[in-house]
C-alpha cells in the first residue's frame, strides 16, 4: 500500500520513481530516470555520428549496452554491411563488450530476454518500437529513436513523461488452440491501434498469472501495436524462475500499489475466447479466426517468425501440427527462429527437419520477412498469413500486399491448407 | 525555433505509420538526401517531388505510429519541412522529431480547419494554429519548456552537446 498520503502508484510509477530516485511519481510529470539497460541494433548505426556531435568521449556504462543486429543477418546488401561495420567500429573503440554478431545473433529483444539483460525494477530502452516486450519481465522497456541513444549512452539518464496506466485485468482460461497471441490481438482491437498512445498497459489477473515468460513476453511486445509506451506484468514466482540462472544484474522487484489509480480498467475473459486474427491494413483490425476462415482467403506466402512469436514453444507447437502434413502447392512457409540459441534446440529436437520436410524453408535467426526489407518480400497483391505484428500498407514489401496476424499454430494450418483457416479443425 | 511558423499545408489522414512515411526497405539508407526521396511514398506520393522548404503538413490521429525508425523525420527534416502538426502523434515519432529539431505540434480539431494548399501559421508559445486562408484557428497546449529548450537548442544533439561541454569546464584544472 501507499502508506503516507494520496493513493498508491501502478507499476510503471513504481520503476520510473525508483529510475528517478524519487518517492512517487504522478502521470503527466517529466522524470530524468536513469538507464538500467540500452539496446541498440542497426539503427544503432545512426547513434554513433550524433554521439560524437555531442562530444561524448566514452559511454556511461560499457556493461549496460547490449547491440544486437537482426534485421540484415547475415548482412544481405551493401547498405546493411555498412551499418554493421559502423556498429563494429564503435564496439571496438568505446569498449562495448556485449554485441551479438553474426553467429550469436538473434532478435535483439530475445537476446535481451534470453541472456538475462532486463530484470525486474530495469528501466530500459532499445532503438526498436518492439522493446516494449521486455516489460514483461517487470520492468518498463521502451522504444527510442537513435539520437535519443546517443544521449542515453553519454549521460545514462533520458527523461520521460509519466504516463498514465491502462489495466487490462485478464480471467479465464484459454481454449483449446487458442494462445497468448490471441489474447494480445483481443486486447488490440479493444484498446486500438492509439488507445494507448503515451500510456502504461499493465496487465493483472489470474489468467495472466498463469502465462509462462514466453507468452508473456508475446503480449507485452504487441503493446507497441496499442500506441503504448510501454506493456508490463508484475514480476512474480514464473519471473524470477525464469531469470535465476541468468540475471545479468540486480532485481529489484517491484509491484503496483493495490489502491494505484488507473485510468481505465479493461476486463478480459478468455472464458470460450475463439482465436483471433488482425486483418488488412491494420493491426487492430481484429476478428474472430473461424469467420475469417469462412471467407476461404488464399494465401500466397506464410511467416512463422518475429520477436512477436518464434520462441522454442511457439515452433514447438506450429512443429507438431506440422508433422504428418505438407505445405500446400504454391505455397511458401518461412519459419525464421528468433535467436540462434532457439536455432540450436530445434535443429536438436528435429524442429528443423519437420518443416523443411514438409516443404518449409527454415531460415537462420533474424528478423526476417517481418519488415519488407530483407527476405520474404511479398509483390502487389499477395497474400501472406504471419505470426508477426504489423500488417500496415507496404510492411513486408509491396503496399497492396495483403497481410493476416495470427498465431503461429494457426499459420501452420494456414500454410497446409493453403488459405486462412481455424487450425482447430486440423488438432 | 521560430516563434511563429508560416508554410504552405500538405494534409493527411489519420494513423500514417512509419512503414507508410519511409518503408522497411529504405532502412539502410543511412544519408538524408537520399532518404528525402522516398518519404512518404506509401502515404502521399506527389509529396516527396512536390514539397518546397518551410511546408507544413497537417494530419489527423496518430500520425507516425508503427516502428522507432528515426529516418521518418530525418527524411521530413532534409526536404525542410517547417513543422508537422497533427491531432495527435505516436510517441516515438514525437520524440524523435523534437529531438532533430523538427518542430512538432499537437493540436486537437487541427485537421479538420485544413484542406491542402493553405497556408498555416502556428504560434509556437502563444499554442494557436490558424488557416489564413479561412480564418479558423484552433488552440493548443504549448509544449513544456523542457521540449521548447530542445527546439530552441536546435534539437538533442546540441542540448547534450552543451551539458557535457559545461560539465568539462567544471571540472577541467584551473
Amino acid at each position: 500500500m501507499s502508506g503516507g498520503n494520496g493513493h498508491g502508484l501502478t507499476l510503471a510509477e513504481k520503476v520510473l520513481a525508483r529510475a528517478a530516485g524519487v518517492d512517487r511519481v504522478v502521470p503527466g510529470e517529466i522524470v530524468e530516470g536513469n538507464v538500467d539497460l540500452a539496446m541498440m541494433h542497426e539503427q544503432g548505426a545512426q547513434t554513433v555520428a550524433p554521439f560524437h556531435q555531442m562530444g561524448a568521449e566514452k559511454v556511461w556504462d560499457p556493461d549496460r549496452v547490449v547491440i544486437a543486429i537482426d534485421h540484415w543477418v547475415p548482412a544481405s546488401t551493401e547498405g546493411a554491411a555498412v551499418l554493421h561495420r559502423i556498429l563494429r567500429k564503435f564496439a571496438a573503440e568505446t569498449n562495448l563488450p556485449h554485441f551479438y554478431d553474426v553467429g550469436q545473433h538473434g532478435i535483439c529483444h530475445q537476446i535481451l530476454a534470453e541472456n538475462g539483460w532486463v530484470v525486474p525494477g530495469d528501466l530500459a530502452v532499445g532503438t526498436d518500437s518492439h522493446t516494449n516486450m521486455l516489460g514483461a519481465m517487470g520492468a518498463l522497456a521502451t522504444g527510442i529513436g537513435p539520437t535519443e541513444m546517443a544521449a542515453v549512452l553519454a549521460l545514462g539518464r533520458l527523461w520521460l513523461k509519466v504516463p498514465p496506466t491502462i489495466q487490462v485485468r485478464v480471467h479465464g482460461s484459454m481454449g483449446r488452440g487458442v494462445t497468448a497471441k490471441d489474447l494480445v490481438l483481443r486486447v488490440l482491437g479493444e484498446i486500438r491501434t492509439d488507445g494507448a498512445t503515451y500510456k502504461s498497459i499493465e496487465f493483472t489477473g489470474p489468467a495472466i498469472a498463469a502465462l509462462s515468460m514466453p507468452e508473456r513476453f508475446t503480449i507485452c511486445n504487441m503493446t507497441t501495436e496499442m500506441g503504448a509506451k510501454c506493456g508490463m506484468v508484475a514480476p512474480d514466482q514464473t519471473t524470477f524462475d525464469y531469470l535465476a540462472p541468468i540475471a545479468k544484474h540486480a532485481m529489484h522487484p517491484l509491484r503496483p500499489d493495490a489502491d494505484a489509480r488507473y485510468e481505465r480498467v479493461l476486463e478480459i475473459d478468455l472464458d470460450g475466447m475463439p482465436p483471433m486474427v488482425a486483418c488488412p491494413f491494420s493491426p487492430d483490425n481484429v476478428r474472430p479466426l473461424p469467420d475469417v476462415a469462412r471467407e476461404h482467403i488464399k494465401v500466397d506466402q506464410v511467416f512463422l517468425g518475429s520477436c512477436t512469436n518464434a520462441r522454442i514453444e511457439d515452433l514447438r507447437e506450429g512443429a507438431a501440427l506440422m508433422k504428418g502434413h505438407r505445405v500446400a502447392k504454391g505455397v511458401r512457409f518461412i519459419v525464421t527462429p528468433a535467436s540462434t540459441a532457439i536455432y540450436d534446440q530445434c535443429l536438436k529436437e528435429g524442429i528443423i527437419e519437420t518443416f523443411t520436410e514438409a516443404g518449409a524453408v527454415f531460415t537462420n535467426s533474424s528478423c526476417s520477412a517481418c519488415f519488407g526489407g530483407n527476405m520474404g518480400i511479398l509483390a502487389p497483391d499477395e497474400v501472406c498469413a504471419s505470426s508477426s505484428n504489423r500488417n500496415f500498407p507496404g510492411r513486408m514489401g509491396a503496399k497492396e500486399a495483403r497481410i493476416y496476424l495470427m498465431s503461429p499454430v494457426a499459420t501452420v494450418a494456414a500454410a497446409i491448407r493453403g488459405e486462412v483457416v481455424d487450425h482447430r479443425e486440423l488438432l | 525555433m521560430q516563434d511563429v511558423i508560416e508554410g504552405r499545408v500538405w494534409t493527411l489522414g489519420s494513423n500514417v505509420d512509419t512503414d507508410g512515411i519511409i518503408s522497411g526497405k529504405y532502412l539502410t539508407i543511412i544519408d538524408p538526401e537520399e532518404l528525402k526521396k522516398h518519404v512518404f511514398e506509401i502515404a502521399l506520393p506527389e509529396f516527396a517531388k512536390g514539397a518546397r522548404p518551410g511546408d507544413i503538413l497537417v494530419a489527423g490521429e496518430n500520425f507516425g505510429s508503427g516502428s522507432s525508425r528515426e529516418h521518418a523525420p530525418q527524411a521530413m527534416r532534409a526536404i525542410g519541412v517547417g513543422a508537422v502538426v497533427a491531432d495527435s502523434f505516436a510517441r516515438i515519432f514525437f520524440r524523435n522529431a523534437i529531438n532533430l529539431g523538427l518542430p512538432t505540434v499537437e493540436a486537437r480539431g487541427v485537421r479538420a480547419i485544413f484542406e491542402a494548399g493553405d497556408t498555416a501559421r502556428i504560434e509556437m508559445r502563444a499554442g494557436r494554429i490558424a488557416n489564413l486562408r479561412t480564418g479558423a484557428s484552433v488552440a493548443f497546449p504549448p509544449l513544456p519548456p523542457h521540449l521548447l529548450g530542445l527546439l530552441d537548442a536546435g534539437g538533442l544533439v546540441e542540448k547534450v552537446r552543451r551539458e557535457l561541454a559545461a560539465r568539462k569546464a567544471a571540472t577541467a584544472p584551473p
